[in-house]
C-alpha cells in the first residue's frame, strides 16, 4: 500500500492528512503550530500516524505547504544579503536594480549590483555578447561585499536564457556551491523590473527556506518516515522537489490559499467552479479552472515590491464569522473590523457586547454552534428588521465576490469552506445569484493539507516567439511541447501530462511578427 | 512657469493612463525614469505655452514601438537625449524646450525625463490630448508641421535621421526602423518653433493629467467617489456603469483589435454597452446606438478606485464606469476627422460630437 501525506503549516495550526493511492482520506490531524516549526510538524505527523495506525514505511510521498518565505519578506526578518547581476548593457541603465524596493527592505538586502553587457532582443538576437570578464569581476565584488546569495537577470531571458545560464556557470565555478544563485527566467515572465525583483526576493529567502525545508526533512526522519519522497507545494498548486524548492523558494509564497482552493476542489470533485473560504476575519474567493486556481494577470506586490510573479487570482473582503455588524445612517455595515479569535468572549451570544455576523447567523436561526457558553436568549433583544437586513448584506457581499471572480455569465457551482461559512444561510444556497449549487464538503477544515497531498507536477513556459521564421500554429505547437517536456522533467508520469492553460498575447504597436505565448502542462506524480 | 516634483510625476502618470483611452502603453517605466532624473537633477520646469518665445526651437520627444518591449528592454536612459541632439545638430541650434506628442500613456512621462536630464523646460501641452497609434495622428500634422527631420536612437548608440516626403512616409519608415532596433526606439520629431507650438499644440494637458491623477489619488485616500470629480475636470460624461461580461480579441497587422461587452448595473440595469477597440477604445455602442466615437475619448475606469483599465487589461468580471470625454476641437475639423475620425479606423459612421450624442440621454 503506498500512501501520501500532506502537511500544512499555518499561522495557528499545523495539519497533516494521509491519503491512499486512490486519493481516499485515511486520517487527518490538527495541532498548534510551534515557534520552531519542526516540533509542530513532528506532532502532526505522529498524531496522524497514530490516528490511522499506518506503518511509517508505507508513506511514499510527503508534501509540505508553508508560509515561511511569505512571512520572512513581510516581516523583513532572516533575509540574506543579495548581489544582483543584470545582463543588458547598454540597455536598461535608466532604471537600476533595487531602485523600486522600499527603503527598509533595501537595508536588509543590501545594494550590491552590476549591469554588464549581455541580454537579448524580443526576437532572440543578442543585444550584446555576454562579457564574461565582467561576470568574473562581479564574483570578486560579491565575495568582497559579503553577499550571501545572487540573482541574475538578463533582458528577454524568457525568450533566450543562454546568457543567464552562462553567467551562472561562471559564477558557480568561481564561488562554488556556498552561494546560491537564482536565474530570473526560471521564475518570472516578461517585464524586466518585475522579474528581477522576483529573482532578488527569491535569493533573499533562500536561507529561510533552507532551514524550513531542513526542519521538514528532519521531522520526517524523526517520525520514522524514511521511504517517502519529499516535496513542497507551489503557488500554482503543483509540486517541486526539495532540491528545487531550496533554489526557488519564492514559488511557495501563495501556496496557502492555493492549497485551500485545490483541496476544496478535490473534496467535492469539482474541476471548474468557485471556492468561497469564509474565515474569521476575511472571505477569500478564488476560481478553479480545470482543477487549478486561476492565476492573476496583473503585477502583484509582495512586501511592497512590484513583481510579475504568478499568483492565484483571489478576491478578499473583510467579511468573516467574527466581523463587526454596525448600523450606519440607517444602513448596515459589515467589517472589515473583526473580533477574530475573541468571538467566544466578545460575541453577544457568548455574553459579550460586540454584534458580530455569527450573532446574526444565530439570531437568524440557521446557524447551530455546539458550545455550552452560548445563550440564545441574549440575542432576543435584536431588532428582527436589523437581523434580516444584516443577513441580506452578508449574502450581497458574498454574491458580489462570486460575481467578480467568475469568467462567464453562466451560473457556476460554489464550494463553501472555512469555519466562518456558517454565516451564509443554507436556505439561501439555491437562491445565490449566478450560482448553480453550493457544496459544503466533509473535512473542509483540512482543505489546505489535502490540497498539498493531491498536488500534481507541472511544467510551463512563457516566451516571445518571432513569427518571421515560423507560423503562429508552429509557435503554439513548439510552446506546448516545451511545457510538456518541462512537466515530465519535473517528475510527471508522461501519459498523464496534459496542457491546462494556453495564453497568447500579441505585441501591440509592432507589425504582427511577434507573439508572447504562455503554456502550462500538468501531470500526475510518479510514486 | 512652475516646477514638477516626484509627486507631480506620480499623479501625471495616473492622469496619463486616463487620457490613454485604454492604450498608449503603461506610463510606469517612463515614470520611474522621470522620477530618478528628478532625484538626481532636481525638479522639472513646466512652461505654459504662452511663456514660450515665438522663435524658440521646441523638439518633441517620445518612445515608439511596443510597450511590451519597453518594459523588458528598458532604455539606457540617454538614447532619447541622443535623438534630440541629432536634431539639434541638424538645425545647428539648441532646443529651448521639449514637449510631449501624446499626453495619454507612456509618452506623457518620457519628455519629463528628458527635461530633467537636460535642464530644459517641458511645455505644458501635447499633440493629441489623448493616445493614438500612429505618427501623423497629432495636431502638429493638422497644422502642416512635418514630422521630419525625425531622429531615432537605440540603446546601442545607433541613430537614424529620417527625411521623408510626408508624415505618412515618416510613419512607415520609422515603424520599420523600430523593428530593427529591437521593437522599441526613442524618437525626436516634429521640430517646431514656439509660435507653432502656440498654434498647433493642445495646451495645458500635462497640468490636466496631473489634476486627474491627483483627484483619483486623493479620492482613494479619502475613500470618495473619484469618477464624479474626474468628469467635472474634463467636462466628461458618464456613458455607462456595468460589469464586463465578454471580451473578444484578435490581432490584425500588429494591432490588438477587439470588443468588450458590459451589462448595466444600478440605473443602467437591463442595458448593454459594447466598446470596440484597436489598442485604444474607439467606439461605444449602447443598446445598438452609438453614443461615443473616436476622436472623443472613451475610457474605462474601475468602479471603486477610479483607476483606468487598459484594453489589454479588460477582462470578465470587472465593474467599471465608462466615461466619454470631448476631444480637443482641433480633431473635430475636416482635416482632424480625416486623420483620426471613425472612418480612418475602418468604421463607416459619421462623427458626431459626444455632447450632441449625449443630449438625448441627459
Amino acid at each position: 500500500m503506498s500512501l501520501r501525506i500532506g502537511i500544512d503549516v499555518g499561522g495557528t495550526h499545523t495539519d497533516a492528512v494521509i491519503l491512499d493511492k486512490d486519493n481516499k482520506l485515511v486520517a487527518a490531524y490538527k495541532t498548534p503550530t510551534t515557534p520552531d516549526v519542526t516540533t509542530g510538524i513532528i506532532n502532526a505527523l505522529n498524531g496522524v500516524l497514530r490516528e490511522s495506525g499506518v506503518d511509517p514505511s508505507e508513506i511514499r510521498a510527503a508534501m509540505l505547504g508553508t508560509t515561511h518565505c511569505t512571512n520572512a519578506i513581510v516581516e523583513r526578518k532572516r533575509l540574506t544579503k543579495v548581489g544582483v547581476l543584470r545582463l543588458g548593457k547598454p540597455a536598461t541603465l535608466a532604471v537600476k536594480p533595487l531602485t523600486t524596493f522600499p527603503e527598509d527592505l533595501r537595508k536588509v538586502i543590501g545594494n550590491v549590483w552590476r549591469i554588464i553587457p549581455g541580454g537579448h532582443e524580443y526576437d532572440g538576437r543578442e543585444i550584446s555578447p555576454l562579457d564574461e570578464g565582467e561576470v568574473e569581476k562581479f564574483a570578486e565584488e560579491a565575495v568582497k561585499q559579503g553577499v550571501e546569495a545572487i540573482a541574475i537577470c538578463g533582458v528577454f531571458s524568457p525568450v533566450n536564457p543562454d546568457h543567464e545560464k552562462r553567467a551562472y556557470e561562471i559564477l558557480a565555478e568561481k564561488l562554488g556551491s556556498r552561494i546560491p544563485i537564482t536565474l530570473s527566467h526560471e521564475i518570472g515572465s516578461i517585464g524586466l523590473i518585475e522579474r528581477e525583483n522576483a529573482a532578488i526576493l527569491n535569493a533573499a529567502v533562500v536561507k529561510v527556506a533552507e532551514s524550513a525545508i531542513d526542519a521538514f526533512v528532519k521531522a520526517m526522519k524523526e517520525a520514522g518516515i524514511e521511504k517517502a519522497k519529499l516535496y513542497l507545494t507551489q503557488n500554482d498548486g503543483t509540486l517541486m522537489s526539495v532540491e528545487y524548492a531550496k533554489r526557488y523558494p519564492i514559488r511557495t509564497i501563495a501556496s496557502g490559499p492555493t492549497n485551500s482552493i485545490r483541496g476544496a476542489a478535490f473534496l467535492t470533485g469539482l474541476t471548474d467552479g468557485v471556492v468561497v473560504d469564509i474565515g474569521g476575519t476575511t472571505t477569500l474567493v478564488g476560481m478553479i479552472v480545470k482543477g487549478f486556481p486561476r492565476e492573476s494577470a496583473i503585477a502583484v506586490e509582495i512586501g511592497g515590491v512590484r513583481t510579475n510573479f504568478r499568483m492565484p487570482d483571489l478576491i478578499s473582503i473583510g467579511c468573516g464569522g467574527g466581523s463587526l455588524v454596525k448600523v450606519l445612517d440607517g444602513g448596515i455595515e459589515i467589517g472589515p473590523e473583526s473580533v477574530g479569535y475573541e468571538l467566544t468572549t466578545k460575541g453577544i451570544a457568548w455574553g459579550g457586547d460586540t454584534l458580530t455576523t455569527t450573532d446574526i447567523a444565530l439570531a437568524g436561526g440557521y446557524a447551530k454552534i455546539d458550545d455550552p457558553r452560548i445563550n440564545l436568549d441574549r440575542l432576543k433583544h435584536l431588532d428582527p428588521d436589523l437581523v434580516s437586513k444584516a443577513i441580506a448584506k452578508i449574502i450581497e457581499r458574498v454574491e458580489g465576490c462570486i460575481d467578480k471572480i467568475k469568467t462567464s455569465p453562466e451560473p457556476v457551482p460554489v464550494v463553501l469552506v472555512g469555519g466562518g461559512g456558517i454565516i451564509l444561510p443554507p436556505y439561501y444556497y439555491d437562491k445565490l445569484k449566478g450560482v448553480s449549487k453550493v457544496i459544503r464538503p466533509e473535512h473542509f477544515q483540512y482543505a489546505n493539507a489535502i490540497g498539498a497531498a493531491i498536488a500534481q507536477v507541472s511544467g510551463e513556459i512563457d516566451r516571445v516567439f518571432s513569427l518571421e521564421r515560423m507560423s503562429r500554429d508552429e509557435a503554439i505547437k513548439t510552446a506546448k511541447e516545451m511545457a510538456i517536456n518541462e512537466a515530465i522533467k519535473a517528475g510527471a508520469k508522461p501519459d498523464t501530462v496534459e496542457v491546462v492553460d494556453i495564453e497568447e498575447i500579441p505585441l501591440a504597436y509592432l507589425p504582427g511578427n511577434a507573439v508572447r505565448i504562455r503554456v502550462k502542462a500538468c501531470g500526475k506524480l510518479i510514486i | 512657469m512652475r516646477l514638477l516634483n516626484k509627486e507631480s510625476v506620480e499623479d501625471i502618470a495616473i492622469g496619463a493612463a486616463i487620457l490613454g483611452t485604454g492604450g498608449g502603453g503603461d506610463p510606469y517605466i517612463g515614470k520611474i525614469m522621470a522620477m530618478n532624473a528628478i532625484e538626481e537633477e532636481g525638479p522639472i520646469t513646466l512652461l505654459d505655452p504662452s511663456e514660450v518665445p515665438d522663435d524658440a526651437l521646441i523638439i518633441p520627444t517620445a518612445m515608439m514601438g511596443a510597450p511590451t518591449v519597453l518594459v523588458e528592454k528598458i532604455p539606457r536612459g540617454d538614447e532619447i537625449l541622443e535623438a534630440l541632439r541629432a536634431l539639434e545638430r541638424r538645425f545647428g541650434k539648441k532646443a529651448y524646450a521639449t514637449i510631449s506628442c501624446e499626453a495619454g500613456g507612456v509618452n506623457s512621462t518620457v519628455p519629463l525625463a528628458v527635461a530633467a536630464r537636460l535642464h530644459i523646460p517641458v511645455v505644458d501641452a501635447d499633440g493629441m490630448g489623448r493616445a493614438f497609434p500612429e505618427i501623423q495622428m497629432v495636431t502638429f500634422h493638422l497644422h502642416g508641421i512635418t514630422a521630419s527631420p525625425m531622429a531615432m536612437a537605440d540603446e546601442k548608440g545607433n541613430a537614424v535621421l529620417i527625411e521623408a516626403i510626408d508624415n505618412y512616409w515618416v510613419e512607415r519608415i520609422s515603424r520599420a526602423v523600430t523593428v530593427v532596433m529591437g521593437g522599441s526606439a526613442m524618437i525626436a520629431l516634429y521640430p517646431m518653433t514656439g509660435a507653432q507650438v502656440k498654434e498647433a499644440a493642445i495646451p495645458r494637458t500635462i497640468t490636466l493629467a496631473e489634476q486627474l491623477g491627483r483627484t483619483v489619488r486623493e479620492a482613494r485616500e479619502k475613500k470618495k467617489d473619484p469618477i464624479k470629480e474626474v468628469l467635472k475636470i474634463v467636462n466628461g460624461f458618464e456613458l455607462f456603469k456595468g460589469k464586463i461580461v465578454d471580451v473578444q480579441r484578435r490581432t490584425v497587422a500588429g494591432f490588438a483589435r477587439g470588443e468588450a461587452r458590459l451589462e448595466g448595473i444600478d440605473e443602467y440595469k437591463g442595458d448593454e454597452l459594447i466598446i470596440r477597440f484597436q489598442n485604444e477604445n474607439l467606439v461605444a455602442i449602447r443598446n445598438g446606438r452609438i453614443i461615443a466615437s473616436v476622436p472623443d475619448l472613451i475610457t474605462v475606469l474601475e468602479i471603486e478606485t477610479g483607476l483606468p483599465i487598459t484594453t489589454e487589461g479588460l477582462k470578465y468580471g470587472y465593474r467599471a464606469v465608462v466615461v466619454g470625454i470631448p476631444c480637443h476641437p482641433k480633431w473635430r475639423t475636416p482635416e482632424g476627422l480625416e486623420t483620426v475620425g471613425p472612418k480612418y479606423f475602418g468604421y463607416d459612421i459619421e462623427y458626431v460630437p459626444i455632447e450632441e450624442r449625449m443630449r438625448g440621454y441627459t
